[in-house]
Order: C-alpha cells, then structure tokens, then sequence
C-alpha cells in the first residue's frame, strides 16, 4: 500500500552521523568532563540526591536558573557544600549568566555547553527538539533561538556539502538564512569545493501557514501524534492500546515497518490494511503446517523471528487503531471535520460559527474550542467584532477569565483577531509597506507588526487552487494530489508554496501569493551560478520549517515527492500539530 | 681560491676562525663608543647608544641622548633624555629597549624611540640606588637583574610578567663584586659574583660559595665573567691573566688559557657554533681582541678602534665606529670545501663544475673521482649547507651553482634542501642589506624563525619588504600578508597629520577583505591612541557586527552598539549591550532607547517576566502601554497575591487600563471576574466547598451539583449567562446527578433552546436509554432520523427517513444497519430508495 519512490530517486544522506557525533560529545561531558553517573530529570523540586558534586543538563531558559538557584541557595542555607555544574544545551545565554550572578551563585556553579541542536528522528526527518521557538519567536518577538538555526544548517552544510539552491519565505526564514550565510562566510574554504549532496533548501516561517497546523489530522501518522502525542520519535501506547495492564514506549520511525507502510495513509485505509496484513501474516505462520524437519528448522531460525516481530508491531498498530476510531469516529469527530472544511472553503460560515459555540459551551475542550476559533478567524480574515467578543465572552465563561491574556496574545501573534473596519485597516496597512521598504526594517522585528499582519486565506487559497474541485468521490486510496492528507479536502498551503516554488525554481509569478502573504519582503530566491550539483543531489530538498511542522505536511511532501521523483528532508524546529500551537500560546495559571 | 681562506685562523689543530666585514657603518659618530653607555640586540638587532650617560648638568646641549640605530648604523630614533641618570641598558626580546636608571626605575622604549612603559625595581632602591644591571634573556623572555648600593641584588626572570625577587644576602660583602653576571639554569635565574679570591652562587633560598674545578692557584680576584648564549658554558678571567673555562653549572673544566696579560679585558664573550665541540672566548681590550680556546696558541686581532662585542647564537659581532665584523668558527662544510688541498667531495664538486664552467674535460675527471667514491649526495649535500654559511652572495651562488651541477647526475635527489637553501639566502640576503640592516647568520635565522623575522621587520615598519616575502615564501594569507597589513594598519592610525577619512579610506583600499584581517583591531587601536571618529569609520568595515560592539561600547557609543547587536541576530550581544545600557544610562533614557528598539525591548521584556516584574510594569507605563499594562495586572491577581482583596485590587487596576487602552471588552471582563470572585468567596463562606477560581460556567455546574439550584439561577441571570449555554449546562449536571425527575422537569420548564437532540445524547451517554427514549419523541422533524439511531430504534429511524425521502439521512441509517438483526430493515431502505428512484 506505501507507494514505493520511483526508481530513480535520490538516496537520503545518512544522518546517523549527527547522532554519534552528538552521543560521543554529551557521553565526553558527562562522563569525562563531570564524572556524571546518575541521571535525574530536572523538576521544579528538591534535589534528594546526596552526591557532592550536582550536574544539571539544561535549556538555557531563565526559569531554569532560577531553579539551580533556589538549590544551591538552599543548600547553603543547610550548610551544605557540593559541586555544581550547568550544561547548557544547545547553548549558553549571557542572560542566563546573568541570572546566576543576581542570585548569588555564578560563583558557585560552572558552565558548559552541549551544542546538540540536530536530532534525527528518522531517516528524513531532523528535529531541533525546540517547542520553545513558536511561542519565543512568533509571540513574544524573541530571536534568541535564530542564530541555533543558523548554526545547525552551518552543521549541516559542513557535513553533507553546500546547498546551491536556496528559497525562503518569511522573517524569521530570511534571518536565519543571512546569519547562516555569514557563519559560512567566515569559516569559508570548509565547504568549498565540496560536492553539494542536497541540491534545494527551503526555509519556511509558521506564520506563513498556520491553516494548516490547526486542522484536525487524518493521515495515520498525524492522528497518532493528535491522539498519543508522539515525543521525540516514540509515543507511549497505553493501556487500552497494548491490550495488557502496561504502558509501551514504542519507537516510531521507519524502521517499523508496519509503521513505515501506513505513516502517510488516510486513516480510513489504514483499518483494511492493518487486516490485510495480519490476513497475510496468518497465512505465512500457516505455511509451517506440511512443512518436514528442514524446512521448519530453516523457518524457525529464520523467518520466525521476523514474523513475531511484524506480528508484535501489528498487534500494536492495530491496538492504536481501535483506540482512535473510538475516539474519532463518534459524530463529533465527524461534526468537526465537517466544520473544518467548511472553514476552509468559506461556506456556512454563521453555521460554522454557532457550531463553535457550541462546542464553547459544551465545555468540550478549552484547546479545541480555541483551536477552531484561531481557524475561523484566520480563514476569514478576522472574526467580525460582534462574534469576536461574544466568542471570547462564551470562552471565559467556560474555561476561567484568565483566558483573557491567552486571547491578548493570540492577538498579538495574528492568530485569533478581529475584523478592522475598511479605512483604517488600509492605513495599517500603507504604513507598513513603508515600514518593510525601510532597508533596516528588514533586519528588526518588529514583535507588533504582526498586529497589522491580515490572513488573506481565502484570495490565496483561489490563487493556488488549494480546495481541489472534486466530481463525485475523493479516492483516499489512490490520492491525486496533496490534499488527501486532509480528506481531499484542502492542499496544505505550506507544501503548495514550496512544490509551486520548486516548479519554477523562484518565486517568479508568485508575486501576487506573496504579497497576500504579507511576505514581500522575506521570500528570497539565492542560487549559485556553478552547477556542480549532480541531478541526483538536485532532486534532494531540505524543508526548514520555523516554528514546527506536523506530520500532515510531512506526509503532503513525501506525497509530493514520490509523484515527482524528489525526496524531501525535514527540518524542523519541533514537530508540532494544533493543540501544542495553542498550548504555546494559552495562559495557565501558575 | 687561494685567497679564500686568507682570513682564517686557525686555533689548535681543528678548528678555523673568520672574521669578515658586515658593514662599513654609516652612523657618523662623534664620540667614542668609550663615552656612552651602549647596547646591542642579538640577532643582529638593533644598538643603542646614551650619549652623555655620565653628566648631570642641566644645561639642555648636555643633556644625555638616547640614539638607536640599526646594525648597520642607520639612526631608527633620537631622544632628548629627561629622565633619571641610567646605570644601564639593554634589549628585550621583544626587541624593546630596557632603561636601567640609578633609583631603579626601568623605562621601556620601543625600537623607534616610542616611551612604551616603565616599571620599578622595588622600593629599596631608591635609596641604595643601582650600581650596575644586567638584561638577561630565559626562555620566559628577558629578566632584569640589579645589584644596590646596599650590594644586594634583585631581579626579575621576565619583564613582561614583573615578579621581584631579592636575592638572598652574601655573607660578609662589603664592597661591589669585582664582576657578576645571571645565570640561568633549569629555568630559574641565579646569580654568580666574584668577590676576592671568592665565588658565590645566589639563588633565591641561598648563597652558596663555589670553586670552579681545576682552577689555577694564585688566583687573588676574577676580573671578567663571561656566560655562553645559551647559558651552558662559563668563562672566568682572573687577575694572573689566566682564563678558566668550563660549565656553567662549575662541575667541569673544559679548558684554560694564559695570556699573561693582567690588565682587566674590557669585555669577555664566548664565540661558539651550536653543536660545534670547539670552544673558545673571545677577549677584548682597548687595542687587542683575542681569540682563545682549548690550545696552546690564541689567534690575535689587532683593534684600530674602540669596540664592542654583541654575542651571537654562532659567534660575536664586533663593531665600532667605523666597521661591523662578524667572528666565528668556520662551519664544517665550508672548511671541508675550502680548506686548502682538501679533497673532500665537496671541495671536488665545486672544482669539477668551475671546470665544466670552463669548458675543460677535468669537470668530468673530478665528477667521476667523487662518483667513484660513491659521495656525489653528500657532496651536493655539503654544497648546499655551506652556502648557507657564506656572506658573499656570490660566494653562495657558486656553491649554489655546483650543487645544482652536481644533482644532475643523481637519480634520486630530493630537491627540498636545494630550493629552500634558496629561498632562505634570498631572504636573508634582502634582510642583510645596510637599508635594513639584519645581519642574520643562516643558524640565527633558523633559530629565530620566519615568523620572529616577520614580527622584526613589521617592528621596524618595514611592511612592504615584510609583504614580499609573503608572497615569495607562499605564506598563509592569514599567518603572513594579513597580518602585516593588519600591523600596517594598526602604524598608520597613529599617523596624526592624517584626516580620519583619508585613513580610513588607505586602509580599506589597502586591505580590502583580506581575510584574517580584523578591522576591529584596528579599530581598536585607533580607539588607543584618542581616534574615536577613525574607530567608528573602521568598525564600519568591520564585516561582522558582532566585532564591533565590545569596542563600541568601550568607546561609549553604546546606541550604535545596540543596533550593531541587533544586526548581528545575536541575542547575546544585544543583551551585553542593553545591561551595559541599563548602568550606563539612566531609566528613562534606557526605556526611551529601548522603545526605538523593538527586538531589545521583547528581550528585555522577557528577562523582566521572570527576574524584575516592576521593572516590567515600569516599562509598560512608560510606553502607555495599557493593554499590556492590563495583562500585567491580570497575571498579578493570579501569582503574586494570595488574598481575595488583593486580587481583586490587582484586577481593579487592570480592569482601569483597559479602560485607558480602550479595550473595553477586556475592561469589562475584568470587572466580571472581580464580581465573580467577590461572589465565589462569599459561596465559599455561606456553602463550604471549593468555588474560588472556577469559571463562571464551572461555579453554576457547582452550585446545581450541590443542589443550589436557585442560587444557580441567581448567579445566572447576574452574570447574564446566555440561555443555550445555560440549557446545556443544567442538561449536563442534572444528567451527572441522574436526576432524571428534575431534568424532566426542566426539559418542560420551557421550549429548549438547543433543542431536544442534546437531551438524547445526554442521556445516552450515561446509559439511560429510557430517559433518553423519553425526548427522543420531543426531537423535532430534521434532528429525527439522528436521535432515533441514538437510542438505537433503526427500524423507526428508517421509517422517519423514508418519510422525509432524504438521501443521506437514508445513507445515514443504512451505514447503522448491523448484520442479522436490522436486515429487514436494510432491506426496506434499499426498496425506498429504489423507489425514489424510479420516480
């Protein structure tokens, strides 16, 4: 059912690189370094360890060292003298320094550094494991985490050779690309001369697309992170999943090969297709039955253990699956689904909208409801002022008056506004194209500009044709284009901008998207004259998407690219779907 | 060839010594070397000369002048002397000029008269004042050492890290010792004097009095110490004229030497050739110069003028007002090339190629002899090294010339040892001219390295030659050309005459984006010397802004260094920057800067929200920011404050700027907030039970689940909760209490605004199927078909859509159809539909 790559598509680089080479440093740390023995996940309370020497691994995140603070400060208190030592990962903040000295303990604690930025979680997939960047950068304007960008594709670009075709759209793309280009330009000669391996990169910033990050995920691979929560490659099945008392952690990447064959399935095939295989799975065991003494020796030492192992797989998925047709396939889900396309496509919206309430008021989920709000003001372009207040006063009404802030800063990051009237909206608007003409106004970000920053779905999703015109039944089987990763129902504008962008190889006659972007000034074309690059390398693209991508996306591009004969690599700043960019960005009481 | 070897002397059976002509000097003396206080840098550094030393009118014609020159005499700097009367000088190793004055005072000049620092031998001195110093060169760099008035002594092993230490006292010394000198001996410096008939070796726990081995008896005082370059070697000159010569450590004697002559020699230095087992010193008087070594003889040079001696790795220099000569032993290869009659390969390699030269058949009679020999390599090889070793460029290029001969009819030659023997001679031939006035032997400037040789020329601003030679040895741009135009750089902004702009402009022309060079050294320097405009010009070419903001910010430019930070993406720096800021400037000069500095503020506001939240709030106000400002309310009343009051106290004044931000939605739920608060509290109080931070919602689920239902009502038609959401609410907790009565009740207490459909569902979900049975009837026509499957009656379900002739409400039952118990019905549907179809 996995559709196999045409046969004349590129080889993935092997990252397996990035991982020794991130191994062997935290192991030459711990180990070498700070005589580490025992490892503790940092929580905010009392360490209980008696060691005399305390190792924290960290993020260079304030709360943290504010933390370390209060132990070692109440370790003084107690009299009690030990080692301290702080890792910083990936990097160390002068701010964070700056902490530790107003505390009183810079003197006390010694800091390194971890710089491990590039975890690869499958064979095409390298994540920075930052949740943090969507709500540091796209919320709270902070650029801190741009220049790790930078260096992971400096990294990249030293390990797997330049890239001498580069797009990017957005702000935040735009920067880490000209950090980056700077970082090689000082440490040039390194790369020099090298054989480029990965032909295109495309650099992406969230805001660009945030439709679809907030739409419900019906590719198998998307629904187990939206039902399970897929952390850092592996998700813990529970109990009703493993059908015994226990949790599992399974890894989930393309090494299961059940996995590997339904990840970018429309859930509604994967059902058949998990049966199928168990069908064929059953009738291999069957075959030992006839077999003499040899051919059951060869089958038991050989084939068997690759049978138990699919069969444990499959059990599991299988597991998986039953648990996510109980959740999902009730009316709600399809209500749901119903109303995100509608959403998307622009009708019903009054229905659209009182379903919302609905959902409100039923207290179904505070993430949920928020999440659809954000979709219906994004798609159109705002919400009109009598529904925003009477939606976010519904809100409040359900799920605590504190939402207040989470709303302040939904607002803030363009997720969830209100329609301003006609004139004045214009101006906003003139006054930032003279803003973004302004050639320093390019480098600073400007935290409010998003404030100005209108979603124009609809005109875009005309422009690139993202609702496919259907005659009769979308055949999720045997997907036509990218949109079945949404039931057939809408192309993820993000994968349209970069199959369209590849397609010409600039963002030539794409004018008219970008401007509806707001992205004038941040989609950047750069090539290199000298085409040493092989076919094969040009046919292997880098995606940097900045501020997380979901599976969804992931699955649209691997579509993607085995209809063209590419093969996509992902980089992403975390992999994210819609409840963790609400999460980002709700207040929750302390 | 006959007279090559004129100049040579031999002393003892197997050792040569040459003395040659550097250079004719060109310095125009006027007094004798005799009267002024002289200083000359090995490796044919640089000499100083204090005219006057002795003099203390204050008439300004009198007054002492400092000249320095270059080995061949030309003047690099001349200075007025203001300061103290100098008891000694000497040079570092950083060729810097070391001023010794009697109240113990060190003044450092740089090779051009520059003043660079000063230091003090300590306080003692100022006294006892220095009666005499020595400059020493360790593997530290170069030490100091003094003797007082008090006949102490003090040194230091290294200038460039000043550490004084006192030497311990010399037991019953009354007087000056008759000489001294610093030894220095597994890296740590000692001193060995002479007093009397006496030895006495300081280091700094102890004086310990030694003999040397094997001295000659009679010996009543020492005149004259010497010490090898390399420390190894000690030579002592007594007052019986004998000259006793052996190890530094006086374990060994190698030799001695009497020479009869008991006037005290004016200087004593040793002349040796590293790994050479000759050794010999050389000795001076006023009018006699002597060579002497481990044989009955000495070789003797008549001195027509006042001289002195400099040391070298492999010999001394010698020079005076009119010359500059070089002596040492002859190296090997050259006295086995030109000793006279010698047929050593060499020698016959050199002879059969003036012969090919010539055109004669006895190039090849010689070739063949050394090839017969089988010692064509090694006469190549000797060839080569004595090239190395000759003055004379043509010398060198008939050495150069046989070698090169000679190779041809080797198969196997490696040609590195030829073409760097080349590259070498040129150097140092360049080097050796009287313009620049370096006369490095080979051995020195192997010794000394390219690099060292580089950081000399650049130190005597001689750029240009410094590029070249780059350029002709292929040096790494970084290590080599860079760094030079760097330096030049550096020279050129202390050129005062010059405009800012024009500086500035030479400079980027000159090194345009050479890499390794870093404008912001530069700048740096400019900074240094007052130039603070030129700075500025130069950072701006600087490439990477995150160079530029240290320097910035030390010139107090911190506004430009902040949105040189912000350029450069690099959040740390703009951090440094904005911290510096926030001391340097006062609040609202830094919030004022931070507001035209949006990504500094929101990195500045993100270190408030966690380490200075009225810093914060001080922020916002400054900005009338009121809708942050409001925020920062609202989480107060949710963090910081545990009473009731002051929470809402804290919404109060959140709730007023939102009024002040004109957000009245937000002002408005604030005040709501505050009520509901104020009421959670006084249910708390009147009902027990847990109400406060619930929402409104939760709270009226709260009271009905307690069974408050009026107070329910109440709070409901107070806060204005919309009547859907209210129907739901109360459908939903009556359902949880499973007070089905009640639910009936209210399910006719009026018509439903939600309909009967959720009553259904409601019901269902806790498994009341006769409840939910109950509304499933009052569920209006278009919610039918829905709320029949619900409770599960497919076959009525059927019936309603088959009525209502709706497609996909038939689809919908139809897909609810399981198996063997609703086949008839399945069965009724297809006939509908097949009959809807027919018509």
């Amino acid at each position: 059912m996995a559709f196999p790559h045409r046969p004349d598509a590129p080889e993935l680089p092997d990252f397996s690189m990035l991982k020794r080479l991130a191994r062997d440093q935290l192991i030459y740390l711990l180990e070498q370094q700070h005589e580490v023995d025992k490892l503790y996940k940092v929580e905010n309370k009392p360490a209980l360890s008696s060691n005399e020497q305390l190792c924290f691994l960290v993020r260079p995140r304030i709360k943290n060292m504010r933390y370390i603070a209060s132990l070692v400060n109440s370790d003084k208190l107690a009299g009690r003298t030990r080692k301290y030592k702080v890792i910083f990962s990936p990097q160390k903040f002068y701010a964070c320094e700056m902490v530790l000295e107003e505390e009183g303990i810079y003197g006390d604690v010694s800091c390194d550094e971890w710089a491990f930025s590039l975890l690869p979680l499958d064979v095409d997939l390298l994540s920075m494991e930052l949740p943090e960047f969507f709500r540091d950068y796209f919320l709270e304007g902070d650029q801190r985490w741009i220049n790790t960008v930078a260096q992971a594709l400096h990294l990249l670009s030293t390990l797997y050779g330049p890239f001498p075709n580069c797009y990017g759209i957005g702000r935040c793309a735009k920067m880490a690309y000209e950090l980056w280009r700077n970082l090689e330009e000082e440490e040039d000669g390194e790369t020099k001369g090298r054989r480029p391996e990965i032909g295109h990169i495309f650099l992406l910033d969230r805001d660009v697309d945030f439709v679809t990050a907030l739409c419900s995920q019906v590719v198998y691979e998307g629904l187990v992170d939206d039902t399970f929560r897929i952390k850092c490659g592996s998700v813990d099945f529970g109990p009703e999943v493993t059908s015994s008392d226990k949790s599992l952690k399974v890894l989930l990447n393309a090494e299961d090969k059940v996995f590997n064959e339904i990840r970018n399935e429309h859930f509604s095939n994967v059902f058949g297709f998990l049966s199928q295989k168990a069908r064929n799975l059953q009738a291999q065991y069957d075959r030992r039955r006839g077999m003499d003494i040899k051919q059951m020796k060869n089958f038991v030492s050989q084939e068997l253990k690759g049978l138990k192992q699919e069969h444990r797989l499959l059990s599991l998925h299988i597991g998986a699956c039953e648990s996510i047709m109980k959740k999902k396939t009730k009316q709600d889900f399809q209500e749901l689904i119903k109303t995100e396309h509608a959403l998307l496509e622009g009708f019903n919206i009054r229905e659209s909208t009182s379903y919302i309430e609905e959902h409100i008021d039923r207290q179904v989920s505070p993430i949920e409801s928020l999440r659809l709000m954000c979709l219906l003001s994004i798609t159109e372009n705002g919400l009109i002022p009598k529904d925003y207040r009477s939606l976010k006063t519904q809100y409040l009404q359900s799920y605590g008056p504190e939402h207040l802030l989470t709303f302040s800063n939904l607002r803030r990051a363009g997720l969830l506004t209100e329609q301003a009237p006609g004139d004045t909206l214009t101006a906003v608007e003139s006054k930032v194209s003279k803003l973004v003409t302004d050639k320093a106004a390019g480098k600073i970000t400007d935290a409010f500009s998003s404030l100005a920053k209108r979603s124009n779905f609809r005109a875009i999703s005309k422009k690139l044709n993202l609702i496919p015109r259907v005659d009769g039944e979308y055949d999720l089987k045997v997907p036509r284009d990218m949109a079945y990763v949404f039931s057939g129902a809408y192309v993820p504008l993000s994968c349209r901008i970069i199959e369209q962008v590849l397609e010409r190889r600039s963002w030539q006659g794409l004018d008219e998207v970008v401007r509806l972007l707001n992205c004038s000034d941040f989609a950047f074309t750069d090539m290199t004259k000298e085409d040493k690059a092989s076919s094969e390398s040009l046919r292997l693209i880098l995606v940097v998407f900045l501020g997380g991508c979901t599976f969804s996306e992931i699955s649209a591009l691997r579509f993607l690219g085995r209809e063209k004969g590419y093969r996509f690599i992902f980089l992403t700043t975390a992999v994210t779907n819609s409840a963790r960019l609400m999460e980002a960005m709700s207040e929750v009481k302390a | 060839m006959d007279c090559y070897t004129a100049n040579w002397n031999p002393l003892g059976d197997s050792a040569f010594y040459r003395k040659y002509e550097l250079y004719s000097m060109d310095w125009d003396l006027k007094e004798e070397l005799r009267d002024c206080l002289v200083a000359a840098a090995p490796y044919g550094g640089p000499i100083a000369l204090l005219r006057n030393p002795w003099r203390k009118e204050k008439a300004a014609s009198m007054r002492p002048v400092l000249d320095i020159y270059s080995a061949s005499g030309m003047p690099l700097a001349s200075l007025l002397w203001k300061s103290g009367p100098v008891v000694s000088l000497g040079w570092s190793a950083e060729e810097e000029l070391l001023c010794v004055q009697e109240d113990g005072a060190v003044l450092v000049y740089g090779l051009h008269g520059d003043f660079r620092r000063h230091f003090s031998m300590g306080n003692e001195v100022l006294q006892n004042r220095v009666l005499d110093a020595r400059i020493f060169h360790t593997e530290f760099g170069s030490g100091v050492a003094i003797l007082t008035g008090a006949h102490r002594f003090t040194l230091s092993a290294n200038v460039g890290d000043l550490k004084l230490r006192r030497m311990p006292e010399v037991p019953g010394l009354q007087s000056a010792p008759s000489c001294w000198t610093a030894l220095c001996q597994d890296r740590v410096a000692h001193i060995l004097l002479a007093v009397g008939p006496d030895l006495y070796l300081l280091d700094h726990a102890a004086c310990s009095a030694v003999t040397p081995p094997g001295l000659a008896p009679g010996v009543s005082s020492f005149l004259q110490m010497a010490v090898s370059f390399t420390y190894r070697h000690l030579a002592l000159f007594t007052d019986t004229g004998y000259i006793w010569m052996g190890t530094a450590s006086l374990k060994e004697k190698l030799c001695e030497f009497n020479c009869n002559i008991r006037a005290p020699p004016k200087q004593m230095v040793w002349c040796s050739r590293p790994r050479s087992k000759e050794r010999a010193v050389v000795v001076a008087w006023e009018r006699r110069l002597m060579v002497v070594g481990d044989a009955p003889e000495s070789i003797q040079f008549v001195l027509d003028e006042d001289s002195y001696l400099v040391p070298e790795l492999d010999g001394v220099r010698i020079f005076s007002r009119s010359t500059h000569e070089f002596l040492h032993e002859v190296p090997v290869a050259s006295e086995e090339i030109f000793k006279i009659a010698s047929m050593a390969p060499g020698a016959l390699l050199l002879e059969a190629q003036k012969e090919y030269e010539k055109e004669s058949q006895k190039a090849d009679e010689y070739l063949r002899e050394i090839q017969e020999l089988g010692q064509l390599t090694q006469a190549v090889q000797q060839c080569i090294e004595a090239a190395g070793h000759e003055h004379q460029p043509d010398m060198q290029k008939s050495l150069l010339r046989a070698a090169s001969f000679g190779k041809c009819f080797l198969d196997r030659f490696p040609p590195d040892s030829f073409v760097h023997m080349c590259q070498d001679l040129r150097v140092l031939n360049a080097v050796r001219d009287y313009h620049i006035g370096i006369p490095l032997t080979y051995s020195q400037y192997k010794q000394l390295t390219i690099q060292v040789l580089l950081d000399r020329l650049v130190l005597r601003r001689l750029y240009p030659l410094a590029i070249q030679i780059c350029e002709y040895l292929r040096l790494p741009e970084v290590q080599g050309v860079s760094r030079i135009l760097a330096h030049w750089a550096c020279y050129k902004v202390q050129q005062k005459d010059v405009s800012d702009e024009d500086v500035a402009r030479a400079i980027n022309q000159k090194l345009g984006d050479t890499p390794g060079v870093s404008y912001s050294d530069i700048a740096a320097r400019a900074y240094g010397c007052g130039r603070t405009e030129l700075a500025i010009k130069l950072l701006e070419y600087e490439p990477r802004s995150g160079e530029q903001v240290p320097l910035l910010l030390k010139m107090k430019r911190s506004k430009l260094a902040l949105s040189k930070a912000i350029e450069s993406g690099d959040t740390d720096l703009v951090f440094t920057v904005l911290l510096h800021l926030k001391n340097e400037l006062n609040r609202g000069d830094f919030f004022m800067t931070l507001r035209n500095q949006p990504m500094a503020l929101s990195l500045y506001r993100q270190f408030c929200k966690h380490q200075e939240l009225e810093t914060l709030k001080d922020l916002y106000n400054q900005d009338d920011n009121h809708q942050e400002l409001g925020s920062f309310h609202i989480r107060a009343s949710y963090a910081a404050e545990e009473r009731i009051e002051g929470r809402v106290a804290a919404l109060q004044t959140a709730a007023d700027a939102f009024y002040k931000a004109k957000n009245e939605f937000a002002a408005k739920a604030t005040e709501d907030q505050m009520r509901l608060l104020r009421l959670q509290r006084r249910l708390e109080d009147e009902l027990g039970g847990q109400f406060l931070d619930l929402s409104l919602h939760d709270t009226v689920t709260t009271l009905i689940l307690g069974g408050h239902n009026k107070r329910a009502e109440q709070l409901a038609r107070d806060f204005r909760i919309p009547d859907k959401r209210l129907w739901w609410l109360k459908l939903t907790a009556l359902a949880d209490l499973e007070d089905w009565e009640e639910l009936e009740k209210f399910s006719k207490s009026k018509k439903s605004p939600i309909g009967y459909l959720p009553f259904v569902e409601i019901c269902m979900k806790q498994h009341n199927k006769y409840e939910a049975k109950k509304y499933a009837s009052r569920v209006g026509p278009e919610q039918k078909v829905k709320a029949l499957l619900l409770v599960g009656d497919v076959a009525q379900a059927a019936d309603v859509a088959i009525e209502h002739r709706n497609e996909a409400e038939l689809s919908l039952v139809l897909s609810h159809c399981t198996g063997a118990t609703d086949g008839a019905t399945a069965d009724k549907i297809q006939r509908a539909r097949a009959q809807a179809q027919k018509k």
